[in-house]
């Protein structure tokens, strides 16, 4: 058993720093070793968006730049020994592996490569229902069956065991659909150190860390409120890397002479991002109690986290389902000097009255000014007339097409039958994009069997 | 005397569904108790008016000396139906930094962050 391994976050969410995950290989070395790269790629959104790649192309529904990244680390990753995690197969991990094993046959790097499948459950959603799983919407308690008809992807996410096995099985890299971000942490640790699955506290201890490391540099100085003026070099922003113990301790740290920083502070903003009740942190591997974390800042860059408890893991997986839910649009028009807020508010009344008008319907419209106050809303205290410039953002969303598409229509003509003084109508009249709205529920674990499949090419 | 959370505190938000959650950190282990005290749920209610419209919820995590908030009913329908500018509910953080509480004048002694408010302009 290793006295110790090292796992670095090379991608917070697909669209994360395309250098991130090269620099994390590229910097390693026998002063800053790295043993794995966990790289997170899904949003509750994206596995609709990939869903309907593939039903365009068969070969497509995984994360497109994963292959880019693979591409330009294969090399050193073989040499250094560093084995990647990362859940950017999507909807069609079989199709990413493919496409990862054809470029290493064009480089002639023999890899061995794992998938995991069984998680997406879209094809098997009706004899899912007919099994007496009801996958109420966790949130609302509303039936699926309300929008069952609309339904674009389902996906159950798994946990680390998956993971653990095709590590188990000599896979250097893998590649899964909807894991939990964590899981992809955690899974080394477990299967490095030996951790059974049912000791709580490790496990718990290996979730914290991925929560830390799932948004990328979010706990390396990015995104940081406290001081951020005292952030160096962001341009060159450093990826934290979880060096883990077999006791469940790690420690938070990044490549020497990468930008940002780590400490106490930078890791308590991500240890809070996006959590609801801290004693009850759910996955399916464990339930973690973040009240229980504590922090040691060691100084330059390391931050030791360790004392974390755990308990028993539920006995059921979480499902995260998106379905159509209408059509949203939206455009801007910039307002100056003089009087820039009041010719804003009127082209609001303008646009609301000839869309009433033309007799459109929507769920929604809402009507922001940018640069005032689209966020803090009634917080700001900002003088209307002291408003140099402003972007009025109009969207609307609803179910008839048709009056989003009148919507659109309607925004440039404002700028020569309204108030004076406008620009920045660029890119031509908004145009009506799918609503793709989130159906969390609750699966028995029992009904779904996760699947592992490891093949290498040479 | 009054001082803005920004000087004692530091916070990130995100999205939970329509809820936004706000991880509120003491800057300082001496102010934990403090915001404990003055930042209860029914504080941030009124201070989210016209912004939250639904109920807030507060947990304590006295080892990170922080408060966890979500905010209910809060970004529109949440992420992906949201047409909020903000529909993910990242400034949110900053947006409760800008809440005043009463601090003994005692444990403001030391400065604690260059940070500063930048007046409005007039």
């Amino acid at each position: 058993m290793k006295d110790k391994i090292r796992i670095a976050s090379g991608q917070g969410f697909w669209g994360d720093l395309p250098s991130a995950p090269i620099d994390q290989v590229r910097l390693a070395n026998a002063k800053s070793p790295i043993d794995y790269m966990m790289m997170d790629y899904l949003a509750e959104v994206t596995m609709s968006i990939m869903q309907k790649q593939k039903l365009r192309d068969p070969k497509a529904g995984y994360a497109k730049d994963l292959v880019e990244v693979i591409e330009s680390i294969l090399p050193d990753i073989v040499e250094k020994k560093i084995r990647v995690i990362t859940n950017g197969g999507g909807v069609n991990p079989e199709a990413c592996r493919d496409a990862i094993f054809a470029l290493a046959k064009r480089r002639g790097i023999p890899i061995r490569v794992g998938i995991v499948l069984g998680d997406n459950i879209l094809d098997t959603l009706d004899s899912v229902l007919a099994h007496g799983h009801e996958l109420k919407n966790m949130e609302t308690g509303e039936q699926l069956t309300s929008v069952r008809s609309r339904v674009l992807s389902a996906n159950v996410y798994f946990g680390a065991m998956p993971i653990v096995e095709a590590l188990r099985q000599g896979a250097q890299i893998v590649i899964t659909g909807r894991t939990t971000d964590t899981g992809l942490t955690l899974a080394p640790m477990i299967y490095e150190f030996g951790w059974s699955e049912h000791d709580w506290d490790k496990l718990a201890s290996g979730t914290v860390a991925g929560h830390i490391l799932e948004c990328g540099a979010q706990s390396s100085g990015g995104n940081f409120s406290a001081d951020w003026k005292s952030v160096k070099d962001f341009a060159n922003i450093g990826f934290p890397i979880a060096e883990a113990y077999p006791n469940g301790e790690f420690v938070i740290t990044k490549h020497p002479k990468t930008g940002g920083m780590v400490t106490r502070q930078t890791v308590a903003e991500q240890l809070l991002y996006e959590i609801g009740d801290p004693k009850e942190y759910i996955t399916p591997d464990c339930i973690a109690d973040f009240t229980s974390i504590q922090l040691e800042d060691l100084g330059k860059d390391r931050v030791r986290v360790f004392g974390i408890k755990g308990r028993p893991a539920t006995d059921s997986y979480k499902v995260s389902m998106s379905y159509n839910d209408g059509y949203s649009a939206q455009g801007t028009l910039t307002y100056t000097w003089p009087d820039a807020m009041e010719k804003a508010k009127l082209s609001d009344k303008i646009l609301r009255s000839r869309l009433k008008k033309a007799g459109c319907t929507f769920d929604e419209m809402r009507t922001e000014f940018l640069g005032v106050d689209s966020c803090h809303g009634p917080l700001t205290e900002v003088d209307y007339g002291q408003v140099q410039e402003v972007v009025v953002k109009f969207a609307v969303r609803g179910q008839d097409k048709n009056s989003i598409i009148e919507f659109g229509k309607n925004i440039a003509p404002l700028i020569l039958t309204g108030p004076p003084s406008v620009t920045g109508f660029a890119g031509g009249r908004p145009k009506p994009s799918d609503v793709v709205a989130y159906w969390p529920a609750l699966l028995k674990k029992t009904a779904v069997i996760p699947r592992v499949i490891v093949e290498e090419v040479k | 005397m009054k001082v803005q959370l920004l000087q004692i505190c530091h916070a990130r938000s995100g999205d939970k569904g329509d809820a936004a959650n706000v991880g509120l950190i003491a800057r300082e282990e001496k102010f934990y108790s403090l915001i404990k005290a003055k930042v209860t749920a029914a504080a941030v209610k009124k201070h989210f008016k016209g912004i939250c419209n639904g109920k807030v919820e507060r947990f304590e995590l006295p080892n990170l000396w922080a408060l966890n908030f979500l905010l209910h009913n809060t970004l529109g329908g949440g992420g992906t139906v949201s047409l909020k500018q903000d529909a993910q509910g990242k400034t949110i953080a900053s947006a409760l930094l800008r809440m005043e509480i009463d601090v003994p004048p005692a444990l403001m002694k030391k400065q604690i962050t260059k940070t500063r408010v930048v007046k409005k302009r007039k």
